[in-house]
């Protein structure tokens, strides 16, 4: 826990920008994020779109799929370490399941043989953690290749790179093999949720505001375990008195 | 002969969504409780698969999504809030004439990611009043992906679901943000809007 406490308070989270009022998206550094926001469209369009596509059209996808389980299975301790941390045992008493079947039935995490037993994927990451303990949204941001962002979760990004359980303990080159794989599988996603991903950032009248609303409100929905009651729009607000 | 055979299918089709045209507004249901609201949703989900599993060609399919969405989502509701400030200065006509470009922009713009409900099915699990309305939350459950949440708001006052979310991401925001940007982007101009609605998705 000390170096942890160290490094938020090294990342300054104190200085979360946050927003005055009660708004939606806050995002003052508005004008910087839509100067990546063209990079990150054009390494889309110039490599990780086209790459994607070869992947796909070139590795048979239980292959593809295997890949990604392998990648995925070997964040799992990174996962339950923020279960434990938010105080939810249940939810990392299933993920550390999760890591046992699936890394011995599922043959090291190839496949995910937890999920055919009903023990679904839980995501979880050091940005929610700091959620649960209170730290505020923070500013949006979106960051070369990564893309959409909080400084919140930007944060909590930097904790689990930095804190991860498995690449203590993996060799270099094992190391080397997950980001390779974590790397192959998150640009072949790309190609899977390809039309969905084409229309927004090249059908929308603005794609920046528009990847920056669907981010928000999914990162949203993470962070309060689908429960969205004080984000729903209420368009009956006031109509009340014209009753 | 195959061509009269389309025709008339056509002409079904037609006469469906002018029949479902004149229901705006006067539902022959009501909602009035969250479990209500649920069968509401479970009839509205039943419909979408339906469309989604059926053998039908894609345009076929997209106007019987449409045919669905004029029936059971407020678009009173929806267009008045995707519109913001600027239906205020809008006229009835301009409104309704929006109306109309917009729902069939939403059936091709979700009709195609509807494609993707293809084997799959969906469950209402869980239903409650929140703030003047119902959430009837259900899971998406498709081959070869994990499950998803889409979650419905169903508005009492016109027994129809005004909002849906798909693992939070809610279709009245985004296109408040989306026809907002075009709005910008044609100078405030609605009538162009309008008009270009009625090829974009």
């Amino acid at each position: 826990m000390g170096p942890v406490l160290a490094i938020v308070g090294a990342l300054g989270l104190s200085a979360c920008s946050v927003p005055s009022g009660d708004v939606d998206v806050h995002d003052p550094y508005e004008a910087t994020n839509r100067s990546i926001h063209g990079f990150n469209k054009g390494l889309d369009r110039a490599i990780v779109r086209p790459t994607s596509q070869v992947i796909n059209a070139v590795v048979p996808e239980p292959v593809m799929r295997s890949v990604g389980n392998f990648a995925s299975n070997l964040g799992t301790p990174a996962t339950v370490m923020n279960d434990v941390l938010q105080g939810d045992l249940d939810t990392g008493t299933h993920n550390f399941f999760r890591f046992v079947i699936n890394t011995t039935v599922g043959i090291g995490g190839l496949f995910d043989a937890a999920g055919w037993m009903g023990l679904e994927e839980r995501h979880n990451d050091f940005g929610q953690t700091l959620a649960v303990w209170g730290v505020p949204e923070g500013a949006y941001q979106e960051l070369p290749v990564l893309g959409p962002s909080t400084e919140r979760a930007t944060a909590g990004l930097i904790v689990d790179l930095l804190t991860d359980p498995v690449n203590t303990v993996l060799p270099n080159d094992e190391r080397a093999a997950r980001r390779t794989a974590g790397i192959f599988s998150r640009i072949s996603e790309r190609d899977v949720f390809g039309e969905t991903i084409d229309s927004v950032l090249y059908d929308s009248a603005d794609s920046y505001a528009q990847l920056r609303s669907i981010y928000l409100q999914n990162r949203r929905f993470q962070v309060s375990d689908g429960n969205l009651e004080d984000f729903y729009i209420d368009p009956f607000e006031g109509l009340d008195a014209q009753q | 002969m195959p061509n009269s055979n389309i025709s008339r299918r056509l002409a079904v089709v037609g006469l469906l969504s002018s029949t479902s045209l004149a229901l705006i507004g006067s539902p022959s249901w009501a909602v009035s409780s969250a479990s209500q609201a649920e069968s509401l949703i479970d009839k509205v989900v039943g419909e979408i698969s339906r469309i989604a599993n059926s053998s039908g060609s894609e345009s076929t399919k997209i106007s019987k999504f449409e045919s669905v969405f004029k029936r059971y989502a407020d678009l009173p509701t929806i267009t008045r809030t995707v519109l913001g400030a600027d239906a205020r200065s809008a006229s009835s006509s301009q409104l309704s004439s929006f109306a109309n470009a917009f729902s069939g922009y939403m059936a091709r713009k979700y009709g195609k990611r509807f494609r993707q409900f293809v084997g799959g099915a969906v469950e209402v699990t869980s239903s409650r009043p929140v703030k003047s309305f119902y959430e009837v939350k259900t899971v998406a459950k498709l081959q070869g992906k994990s499950d998803f949440d889409v979650t419905f708001l169903v508005s009492g006052r016109s027994s129809k679901f005004f909002d849906m979310l798909i693992e939070g991401v809610s279709l009245l925001k985004s296109e408040r943000t989306e026809i907002g940007a075009m709005l910008d982007r044609r100078r405030g101009d609605i009538n162009a809007l309008i008009s270009d609605l009625r090829s974009a998705g």
